[in-house]
């Protein structure tokens, strides 16, 4: 009898095993050597504590600040506008108006590095770019207020496909909200803002928290964007990570970059934990 | 063999490795040496004389009748037409791996290929590079019939690699945009080119956006010992508003964004006035900073005498030229000017090179440089 249970239990694991076994590989595996390798001298053998302490000063630290900072701006506001435009999407009679919008995020999301960077240069990125002379012609005089090259230059153009992505997470959860759950709302008497207070919003927050975590991530691990907007001058920890892996001006401090890597690891940690903690206290509304 | 535009460092590694797996099996049958190569033991030829001179050298090259490059883009120094008039002139066929690969992927190259018929008979590569590779025994010493006209500081001691060409770190301009011409990084603090200035990467990452600092320092007191002015410079010139931080190149030239860009003068010429004929390149007269490339020959060369007949070629009148015609200053231009045989057209379209050069930093000199420059870049220089 035992046998049995302990095999059916090893069958129902069974299916997940290419899953973990490609997570050690390229997740498990990466992360130990990092971990390892941000404590150990990057000439000879022996551990130190040499790179961990310049991946936490100066310009490294610099460095973190302004991912962090990066990661949250370009997640948390195209998270709450994305899922304004999700629900604008679901809400919509237009079946065509609704398909492009789709379709079209599902491109956006995907539109990075340097065509990207570029397609922001063209446009906004000099005095007579293309979109300038147009704003120009009415009136309207982005430049030189608004510099591309910044911290808030690079926090647009990160917007230009965290919006779309936020509304390709958020719609699924959005189709999830049944129209009958309103209707039942109504007819006990409820204003549409009690609706949204006591069933709406406790019902999507933990998706909409889970889609905005997905953008977190993927702004604090851009890098082609934010390296042909900034040449190096905007302190980014994905960059100086580059700059170490690359040799070519920084040689043989490879352990540094991964002692940058572990405190992205880090970072992400944190974020999940948290998200961990909002998610349980989200879904308790639930109940 | 060099920084473009950026240099990419996973691409490349990823491209070089899928290149060693796929292609490992048909080395051993597919492999081009005559026997005879290994019997004469060309691989050990340190110059022309063990051939029995040049008829000898082209006979065995010939014989082998195949070369490997590695990371010669066409439109590089014009690398493309001598590949093309060396296949032409002696029948063998040229196989370039890599065109826009670093220096570190011909190092990755040699290393990982060793011992087949792909690995890349020949190098051009940057002075650290090539130094590094020494040290790791992977160059074959050897002396090209001109040698003597090649420095001796520009050469290995021990003979296993030696300076090509080079070029100054240039300011470049578009002459339809940019109304007064710049003459020195002085002038480019001046309100008028607010909003125009570019370099072509990160100082961290690429060296011509590196020397562009060291120019930029000798150009304001500072020296090899000291580069922080050169970042001192460049925050001025950004808190002035004339800064553009973007990777710059003949895209952003042609969009507008920056109508002026401080990089290598050949790489002004090839890259950008190729694509805007109203370009113009001047070295700025403050700030005088050239640096060259180096040609090496493989240890392992799968095909040795072709190797060494490319060497030949490359300091041959007709190689150095070549080289010359696409905008690149060969090692052997003042040899060549003094005795008439340089290409008078091509050098007289190279910009001129104000006085002031103050020669060239030792390799401790750079690798402090680009500790200061890894650190203080983002801070000084910060965008916000």
């Amino acid at each position: 009898m035992q046998f049995g249970t302990r095999a059916r239990a090893l069958k129902a694991w069974a299916p997940l095993l290419p899953f973990a076994a490609w997570m050690l590989l390229f997740l498990g595996i990466p992360a130990v050597a990092v971990a390892i390798g941000a404590f150990e001298k990057s000439t000879g053998s022996g551990l130190t504590m040499a790179n961990v302490n310049t991946a936490t000063t100066g310009v490294y630290l610099l460095g973190f600040k302004n991912s962090l900072k990066m990661a949250l701006v370009t997640s948390i506001i195209p998270g709450i506008a994305g899922t304004f435009l999700a629900y604008a999407i679901h809400t919509s009679r237009g079946t065509v108006l609704r398909r492009l919008v789709v379709t079209a995020s599902g491109v956006l999301a995907n539109f990075g590095g340097i065509p990207l960077a570029f397609l922001f240069i063209a446009s906004i990125g000099a005095e007579h770019a293309l979109v300038n002379n147009w704003l120009a012609d009415v009136s309207v005089h982005l430049w030189p207020s608004f510099n591309l090259y910044t911290f808030s230059g690079v926090a647009l153009v990160y917007m230009y496909f965290q919006v779309p992505l936020m509304v390709l997470v958020t719609l699924p959860a959005f189709e999830g909200l049944k129209a009958s759950w309103h209707e039942a709302a109504e007819n006990l008497g409820a204003h549409t803002w009690q609706y949204w207070r006591y069933i709406g919003v406790p019902v999507l927050l933990p998706s909409l928290l889970g889609s905005t975590l997905l953008l977190f991530g993927s702004a604090l691990s851009a890098y082609a964007t934010a390296d042909a907007l900034t040449a190096g001058t905007l302190a980014l920890t994905p960059l100086q990570i580059g700059s170490f892996l690359n040799g070519n001006v920084i040689a043989g401090e490879q352990n540094v970059g991964k002692a940058l890597a572990l405190g992205l690891v880090l970072i992400v940690a944190v974020v999940m934990g948290l998200y961990v903690l909002l998610q349980r206290r989200a879904s308790r509304w639930l109940h | 063999m060099r920084v473009k535009n950026s240099r990419r460092p996973g691409v490349r590694t990823a491209s070089a490795a899928t290149a060693l797996v796929c292609c490992a099996a048909t080395a051993v049958t597919s492999g081009t040496s005559p026997a005879s190569a290994a019997a004469n033991n060309y691989s050990t030829a340190t110059s022309v004389a063990a051939f029995g001179g040049m008829s000898g050298l082209v006979t065995a090259a010939k014989a082998e009748g195949a070369l490997n490059v590695i990371t010669l883009p066409d439109n590089w120094c014009n690398y493309g037409a001598i590949i093309s008039s060396f296949q032409k002139e002696y029948g063998i066929k040229i196989t370039s791996e890599n065109p826009e690969g670093s220096s570190q992927d011909e190092i990755n190259a040699m290393v990982q290929l060793k011992g087949q018929s792909r690995e890349p008979d020949v190098l051009d590569m940057g002075t650290p590079f090539a130094i590094k590779a020494d040290q790791e025994h992977l160059l074959a010493p050897y002396t090209v019939s001109e040698w003597r006209d090649i420095p001796a500081a520009q050469r290995a001691s021990d003979d296993t690699w030696w300076a090509d060409y080079g070029g100054y770190v240039a300011i470049g301009y578009n002459s339809a945009v940019v109304k007064t011409p710049p003459t020195s990084f002085k002038d480019l603090l001046r309100p008028v080119y607010n909003h125009m200035v570019g370099i072509n990467n990160s100082p961290t990452v690429a060296g011509a956006a590196f020397a562009a600092v060291f120019a930029a320092a000798l150009a304001n007191g500072g020296s090899f010992n000291n580069i922080t002015p050169g970042i001192n410079y460049f925050a001025k010139l950004n808190t002035e508003g004339n800064f553009v931080p973007v990777i710059s190149g003949p895209s952003t030239v042609q969009s507008g964004a920056t109508p002026i860009v401080i990089w290598w003068d050949y790489l002004q010429k090839s890259e950008i006035q190729a694509e805007v004929k109203t370009w113009k390149v001047v070295i700025p007269t403050d700030g005088v900073y050239a640096s060259y490339y180096d040609q090496a020959v493989s240890a392992n060369a799968p095909h040795p005498a072709a190797a060494r007949l490319w060497e030949e070629y490359l300091y041959s009148a007709a190689g150095q030229n070549q080289w010359l015609q696409g905008s690149c200053r060969p090692i052997e231009l003042s040899t060549m000017v003094a005795n008439g045989t340089v290409d008078e057209t091509a050098f007289k379209q190279l910009p001129s090179v104000p006085t002031g050069f103050k020669g060239y930093p030792t390799q401790t000199e750079v690798t402090n440089a680009e500790d200061v420059v890894a650190k203080d870049w983002a801070t000084d220089v910060a965008t916000t």
